[in-house]
């Protein structure tokens, strides 16, 4: 019998102008990347909340990938900008925190990237297979009392 | 006629929240005239055993101050949860877990080891640390257990108001007695403060185009008495934090700490705070957000002060 491998569960919030079109085209090209990714649309990366990557972690996410246009690429002009300032702020947060750093990451993938998108599936996959379930036992630890 | 009956405890807390009681000077007599007080331990003495006796629902407010970070509190909760008619979370702790709530960046172990060993001014070398019990020539005797991990209060029992504040303030505690005097309460779950954020109550006006290129502590910085904060480079709570307490703070010329709690509807205070306070950062390329963040020292601390335990996460994770 087969040791079974564990499998993350990875949600990946893409934006409607690139990175959504990016996945699109991996799918629509016949790619193969991992099955590992449960995939969100929203307009533009600059709406993800860093309350959204926090809640995906607490209720069963291993991972969280969050992708939107190239910089100087936004069709909202500066939405992108706004997703990286506080993407760097919120890995300074989640290091306090002890969540590791591969667990939640920022990238830009165009409309055209498919391949892009997915080579950054396969590589979040194996990263967060390695970094192994996120746990917060602490979590159960306040809730249940 | 008897009069009602009222209960005010204290768990992991600093004292402010029964000392904000009695600053409210006449309205301590209201509150006096209108009740009686069954159990007040800064102030009168009862036994705990007292509390105990009493069958249940027969207190009818309790104003409960303090996170719970020990046995002794949690029974505590428990006891005046099952005879209280109502359950107040009173201030900070009670509501998000408030400074003691700080202790869940940490651990048991930690906390213990700093403070029975570390310190400069420790003597202990024995390496004595506390135990939940001991036995000596005259019997066993007892402490209560420390937990790892700090709670709010509604995290440990069912909770029917809050009033938010370290401490609150003399004009949220002056509106809690008139509504507990004549009777008319609000809805159960209420939060005893308003619905908008610290900004809409703050006299400072931001500015239309917010370009922040560096943040400074506030003991480093000599902040101008009417631009906003943040626009100045220092980290302010208003943005995500309850009003109520009329900008307090600001109005002294100090940034928000954020002890009322996140606004309705915000879930994680800290997050959304993260969020504010990365909008105002005028850089585009990596390595230069990446310097300007790197001035906010101890985001955790800075954004979650007075909520770690109430947060999405609670704590921090161990490995």
């Amino acid at each position: 019998m087969s040791v079974t491998r564990f499998e993350p569960r990875i949600i990946a919030f893409l934006c409607n102008w690139c990175s959504y079109a990016g996945a699109d085209l991996a799918g629509i090209s016949r790619m193969q990347y991992p099955p590992n990714v449960r995939v969100i649309r929203v307009m533009c990366s600059g709406r993800i909340d860093p309350t959204f990557v926090v809640k995906a972690l607490r209720d069963g996410a291993d991972g969280v990938l969050v992708a939107g246009c190239h910089p100087g690429d936004c069709h909202y002009l500066e939405g992108n900008y706004k997703t990286l300032r506080r993407h760097r702020l919120l890995m300074k947060l989640l290091e306090q925190f002890g969540i590791e750093a591969g667990r939640v990451r920022l990238t830009w993938v165009s409309a055209g990237e498919g391949e892009r998108f997915a080579s950054v599936v396969k590589e979040m996959t194996e990263t967060v297979r390695k970094l192994g379930p996120f746990s917060h036992r602490e979590r159960a630890q306040v809730e249940q009392a | 006629m008897s009069k009602p009956k009222l209960a005010l405890y204290w768990a992991a807390t600093c004292g402010g929240c029964d000392v904000a009681v009695l600053d409210t000077q006449t309205k301590v007599l209201d509150l006096a005239d209108a009740f009686d007080i069954v159990l007040w331990p800064i102030a009168i003495d009862f036994k705990y055993s007292d509390i105990e006796r009493l069958p249940e629902k027969s207190i009818d407010v309790c104003l409960f101050n303090g996170a719970v970070r020990n046995a002794e509190q949690e029974h505590l909760a428990n006891v005046l949860r099952k005879r209280s008619g109502l359950l107040v979370a009173f201030g900070s702790c009670a509501c998000g877990g408030g400074i003691p709530g700080l202790a869940n960046a940490t651990d048991r172990q930690a906390i213990f080891a700093r403070a029975y060993r570390e310190t400069p001014s420790t003597v202990n070398p024995d390496g004595v640390e506390p135990a939940t019990e001991i036995e000596m020539p005259e019997g066993v005797l007892t402490i209560p257990e420390f937990y790892d991990s700090v709670r709010c209060l509604d995290q440990v029992v069912n909770v029917d108001y809050y009033v938010p504040g370290c401490p609150p303030t003399v004009e949220l505690i002056g509106k809690v007695v008139d509504a507990l005097v004549s009777g008319e309460l609000p809805p159960l779950g209420s939060v005893v403060a308003a619905d908008k954020t610290v900004c809409d109550e703050c006299p400072r006006e931001p500015k239309e185009n917010r370009k922040v290129k560096a943040f400074r502590p506030l003991c480093e910085a000599t902040p101008n008495a009417e631009e906003c904060f943040l626009d100045q480079g220092i980290v302010c709570c208003g943005p995500a934090t309850r009003a109520g307490c009329g900008a307090t703070c600001p109005l002294a010329n100090a940034p928000c700490r954020g002890c009322f709690g996140p606004p309705p509807a915000t879930v994680d205070q800290g997050l959304k705070l993260l969020s504010a306070v990365s909008s105002v950062i005028d850089a585009k390329n990596e390595d230069e957000i990446e310097g300007i963040v790197d001035q906010i020292q101890d985001p955790l601390g800075l954004f979650y002060r007075f909520g770690l335990p109430r947060s999405l996460l609670h704590r921090k994770r161990k490995n």
